[in-house]
Order: structure tokens, then sequence, then C-alpha cells
């Protein structure tokens, strides 16, 4: 069990609570969304509690978290789209963070749960949706429509359009979901070679060498995918967003 | 993966007994992922937990957005701007203190250069003066001078007019002296004058 590169992904019940028939339990998922909200939360409140004028470091992080997404929402989706700003803000930050805690040993990854994962993007389409409906009405429906198609090819590029459309909240929840989990599996399974070949005596840990080297650079680059993944989604929201608000304007 | 086959056959052994959900189909063949656990069900796709992870990801996230919105948004937004408006106020300031500093230049200036007008006025004024004095000098100087001539000539004239005057006495009296001398006898003074005044008219 302890090589299994699955397991880590195992759901358990921490407190089970079950609510008309349905299972509600407190899980160690759980415990790692609210272990995320309260370290992204705490840092971020207790960063910015002094309010310097000149910031320190802490201060610095939030501030340039803050002025990172407020740049690429207002380059993706231009000033009109700053009042989603807390949105993309929550988003990357809960990502970005819940990424990070699961490079830890032990601790549980939540964005490798297609269902969060899947979840959150379904919250950025459907405020893509609902947002975009109650601005433009049905003018909104233009998004599907690009200007300058000759009238031949406009029932197929509709088509087209509507299918990338609907294919958003896949490919958003999936690109984050999958590169969570592959990165996780990859990362056990080396680790679990040098723990296997190590059992194997002298030569075995001499061998060992290579897949420990494997998992350092790997635990790199993990590192990288967690920052990229949160970026690579607050990226993708400002672009929907931007549909939202200007849906004839692509 | 390679692992993951190698391990397919202890993992049964030790299932997880909290994925496993009711009337799942349980299969032990050992190759495919979804049977190595108890649940029979790869975890990530495990529906059993969905309706829980839904909750509590509305819980937690919806904790953290409005937090994020009631709280640290307009906090570091407000920090960015203070920022802002304070950098905006320190450059109008720096600005406006340039402006004073060229001022109170262009006043130095302007006086410096007021000052060495003055100067020069005042120069000017000087020698002015010292250049109409000294000609007032001169000419009082030459004029004394010019009148000291004059008197001297007046003099001279004087002098030379008594000079001629006494000649012919002068040389009656060399010439009885000589004619005394010569010849021992005794010129009268008639004949002496008639010579002298003869010698004069001749001359």
């Amino acid at each position: 069990m302890a090589n299994d590169p699955i397991h880590q992904f195992q759901i358990s019940k921490i407190v089970p609570i079950e609510i008309g028939g349905i299972d509600f339990s407190f899980t160690n998922a759980s415990l790692f969304m609210v272990a995320t909200v309260a370290c992204a939360a705490g840092f971020l409140y207790f960063a910015t509690s002094q309010r310097g004028l000149i910031p320190g470091r802490a201060q610095s992080v939030a501030e340039m978290s803050y002025e990172f997404i407020a740049g690429m929402l207002r380059e993706g989706a231009g000033s009109q789209g700053m009042k989603f700003f807390p949105l993309v803000f929550s988003l990357f930050m809960f990502v970005l963070t819940a990424n990070l805690l699961g490079m830890f040993p032990y601790f549980y990854t939540v964005t490798s749960q297609i269902i969060v994962t899947f979840a959150l993007a379904l919250l950025v389409i459907g405020t893509v949706v609902v947002y975009g409906f109650y601005k433009h009405g049905l003018h909104f429906l233009q998004l599907f429509v690009p200007s300058g198609v000759p009238g031949a090819l406009l029932p197929l590029v509709v088509a087209i359009e509507v299918i990338s459309f609907l294919s958003r909240p896949v490919s958003l929840s999936v690109r984050l979901f999958a590169n969570m989990l592959a990165g996780h599996i990859t990362l056990k399974v080396f680790a679990g070679f040098v723990t296997s070949l190590g059992a194997l005596g002298a030569l075995g840990v001499g061998g060992a060498i290579l897949p420990l080297i494997m998992t350092v650079a790997l635990t790199g680059l993990e590192f990288l995918v967690a920052f990229l993944q949160a970026y690579v989604f607050a990226v993708l929201t400002c672009m929907y967003l931007n549909d939202a608000v200007h849906p004839g304007g692509h | 993966m390679f692992v993951t086959s190698a391990y397919a056959q202890t993992a049964p052994a030790a299932t997880d007994q909290n994925a496993a959900p009711a009337g799942e189909v349980h299969t032990e063949t050992g190759v495919a992922h979804e049977a190595e656990h108890g649940g029979g069900v790869f975890p990530p796709f495990d529906s059993t937990h969905f309706a829980s992870q839904l909750l509590w990801l509305v819980i937690t996230f919806g904790l953290f957005y409005l937090l994020m919105k009631k709280v640290i948004v307009p906090r570091v937004g407000g920090i960015l701007e203070h920022r802002h408006d304070r950098i905006a106020q320190d450059l109008d300031e720096a600005a406006r203190l340039k402006a004073e500093a060229d001022a109170a230049v262009e006043t130095y200036e302007r006086e410096l250069a007021a000052a060495r007008a003055k100067g020069n006025a005042i120069a000017e004024s000087a020698r002015e003066e010292a250049k109409t004095k000294a000609a007032a000098d001169r000419a009082a100087i030459e004029a004394e001078l010019s009148e000291k001539l004059s008197a001297a000539e007046t003099r001279i004239a004087e002098i030379k007019a008594q000079a001629f005057a006494e000649v012919g006495q002068i040389a009656e009296e060399t010439a009885s002296a000589i004619v005394d001398q010569l010849i021992g006898a005794k010129a009268t003074g008639d004949d002496i004058k008639a010579a002298v005044a003869a010698a004069k008219t001749g001359a």
C-alpha cells in the first residue's frame, strides 16, 4: 500500500455526515479545502494587516499576486472585466494554494479531484453565461456567430463555436485535474523506485540514485506545474470572462 | 505504471474500507486501476464522494470568495491606491518645490543682474565725476600758467625796453674810457655822444 501511487488520492471520512441519505461527510479532501482556504486567506489577511506604505516581504507577495491577477484580468477582459476581479483572484489563490499544499508529503491534493476542478470550471462558465445574458441579453449569442463569415459556412462555424464553448468547462477542469493527478502519480512512482531498489541491497542502493535524482527534479517541476496550472486557470478564466463582457468582440 | 502493476498483487490485500460503495461490482483482476482498490473505482472518479466534495468546496470556496471580496481585495486595493496617491502627491510636492527653487534662482539672478547694473552705474558716474574734476583742474592750472606766462613776458619786455634805453649811456662811458686809455686825451662828451649816435644809426 505504501508504494501504491493511487492511494494518495483516496478519500477517507473524518467526520461522517449524512443528510437526506446523501453522504456529506467531512473527509480528508474537505480538511485540505479548509486548510487551503485557511492558508491563503490567513496569509493574505495577516500579510496586509499592517497596510504599510512601504510593504514588508509578506505584504509585497500579497500585493504582487493582487497586481499580477489585476493586470492579467485587465489585459484579458478590459477594464469592464475588473468587476470579476474578486472571483478571478479567489480562483487563482485557491487553486495555487491547493496545488502548493499538495506538494507536501502526506498532504491531500484538492485539485487532483475532477469534481473539484469541474465545479470551479462550471463556476467560471456559469458566471460567463449568466453575466453574458444579463448584460447583453440575446446579443450574447453573437458570441457563436463570428463576423465576416460567408453565409454558406455560417452553420458549420456556429456549430464549431458552440462545441468549443461547451468543451470549455471540460478542458478547463481536465487540464488542472490531469496535471495534478499525473504529476503526483509520477512523483510517487519514481519515489517508489527509490525505496524498492534500496531494499535490494548495495547494488540496489547504487541503482536507486537515478530515480532519486528524477524525484528531486520532478519535485521542482511539480512546483512549477502547481504555479503554472493556477496561472493557466486564471488566464483562461479571464479570456472566458472577456466573452461575457464583449460577446461580439472576437 | 510499472510499479503500479508490480504492486497490484499486494493492493487488494489492503483494501481501503472507506471507499467501498454498496452494490459496486468488485473485480480482482488487478490489471486496471479501478480494480486495485476496495471501491473498485479510481478515486478521483469515485462518485460516492462527489456530493461531499461539492458541499465542502462550496462552503470553503464560498467563504474564501466572500473574504476576498469583502476584506482582502478592498484592503489591498486600498493599500495600492493609497501608495499611488502618495507617490503622485510626493511627485506634485517635488514639482512644486522645484518650481519654488527655480523661482528663487530666477529672483536671485534678477537681483544679481540689477546689483551688477547698479554697480556699473555707480562706477560709471564716479568715473564721469573724476573725469570732469580732472578736466576742471587742468583748465584752472592751464589758466594760471598762461597768466604767469604773460606776466613773465610783460616783465621781459619791460626789462628789454629799459636795457635798450640805457645802452647809449653805457656806450658813451665805455667809449670815453677807451679813448682815455688809447690816446690819453680826454674826449669831450659831445664828441662821444655824436660818435655813439652815429654808430647806433650806422649799426
